[in-house]
């Protein structure tokens, strides 16, 4: 399937779960945040959350500011 | 007075459940690298530091939340480069979701030249946030309507500017930061202009609870030692303010007895 993460295009196997999405992208679960389609996904579902095909995902993380 | 009195303000800073000893917020952005920024916080004595949440660099961990857990600081992730209340609900929920903490600080920024706070907008974002469970410090014009209304929306602390973000400018309009004060029930910081240590120990002196400021240490050009002074100028300030100042007068007053 074809999902947009974090604006850069990505070609992921169909029904990859938002836990699937971070591990295929090599992205540590600690201290990140997702948001599917402009809606938070919490992290007790990141294990069953299947990401849908043309999803916008967005994965963030607290930097330097403020 | 109490006879132990040891040279530190009294009581505690309590922003909804969370206490704090120290009345130095510092924000994280514009520190050259991240051992600098390790150096002034350590040296500031801060207990809570805000971080902003962007995009991850796919691949590669986070320094700052790294070094503030090891440094036991905690953590305000705000709002910055948020327009309007949507964005930043959504970004303070992806802050709760990713660091674990109910505290956020709201910013609502109007246009990028100002960054000044959009009043409407901010009102709107912290009644949603305050009615899902968080701690919202809200960043606001020195408007002490504006203060009221977020105080009303549930605000835990209301975050009154004292001249716009990174300008150095001080405290514009000292009586308006006293109006505020006077009327609010919650924690009142003073948020963004300070450029000095005098400016930290003005607002203590007005009556704030605390001071967040960011650039004023990170970009100084000694950022440890500058972090030094404004932990030192908010204790004096705040001692100020407890001891009591006298009035101000016209005319001399002599000190010595008369002959």
């Amino acid at each position: 399937m074809h999902i947009h993460v974090n604006g850069e295009a990505r070609e992921l196997p169909d029904d990859t779960t938002v836990a699937g999405v971070l591990a295929a992208l090599d992205v540590p679960e600690r201290g990140v945040a997702v948001a599917v389609d402009g809606t938070v996904v919490r992290r007790a579902e990141w294990r069953d959350a299947v990401v849908g095909d043309g999803a916008h995902v967005e994965i963030l993380t607290a930097v330097q500011g403020g | 007075m109490t006879g132990d009195f040891a040279g530190e303000p009294a009581g505690v800073l309590a922003i909804g459940e969370h206490k704090f000893t120290s009345r130095l917020v510092i924000g994280t952005g514009g520190a050259a690298n991240l051992d600098v920024l390790e150096r002034a916080l350590t040296a500031s004595g801060t207990e809570l530091t805000t971080v902003a949440m962007r995009r991850a660099d796919l691949g590669s961990g986070s320094g700052v939340l790294d070094l503030l857990r090891r440094l036991g600081i905690a953590l305000l992730p705000n709002t910055a480069g948020c327009r309007t209340a949507a964005e930043a609900v959504l970004t303070a929920q992806l802050a709760r979701e990713a660091l674990g903490t109910d505290l956020i600080k709201l910013e609502v920024h109007a246009d990028d030249r100002t960054l000044l706070p959009d009043p409407i907008e901010t009102v709107d974002a912290a009644q949603q946030l305050a009615d899902e469970g968080f701690t919202v410090l809200a960043y606001t014009n020195d408007d002490p309507v504006t203060a009221s209304r977020l105080e009303e929306a549930g605000c835990a602390a209301v975050m009154p500017l004292g001249s716009p973000i990174g300008t150095g400018l001080g405290i514009r309009n000292p009586h308006n930061i006293e109006l505020i004060v006077a009327r609010a029930s919650v924690p009142v910081i003073l948020d963004a202009g300070i450029g000095t240590a005098s400016d930290a120990t003005l607002a203590m002196e007005l009556g704030c609870d605390a001071v967040l400021l960011s650039t004023a240490v990170t970009r100084a050009q000694d950022p440890e030692r500058m972090a030094a002074a404004m932990r030192a100028g908010v204790t004096a300030g705040r001692l100020a303010r407890e001891a009591g100042r006298i009035p101000q007068r016209f005319w001399a007053q002599a000190s010595s007895p008369p002959r």
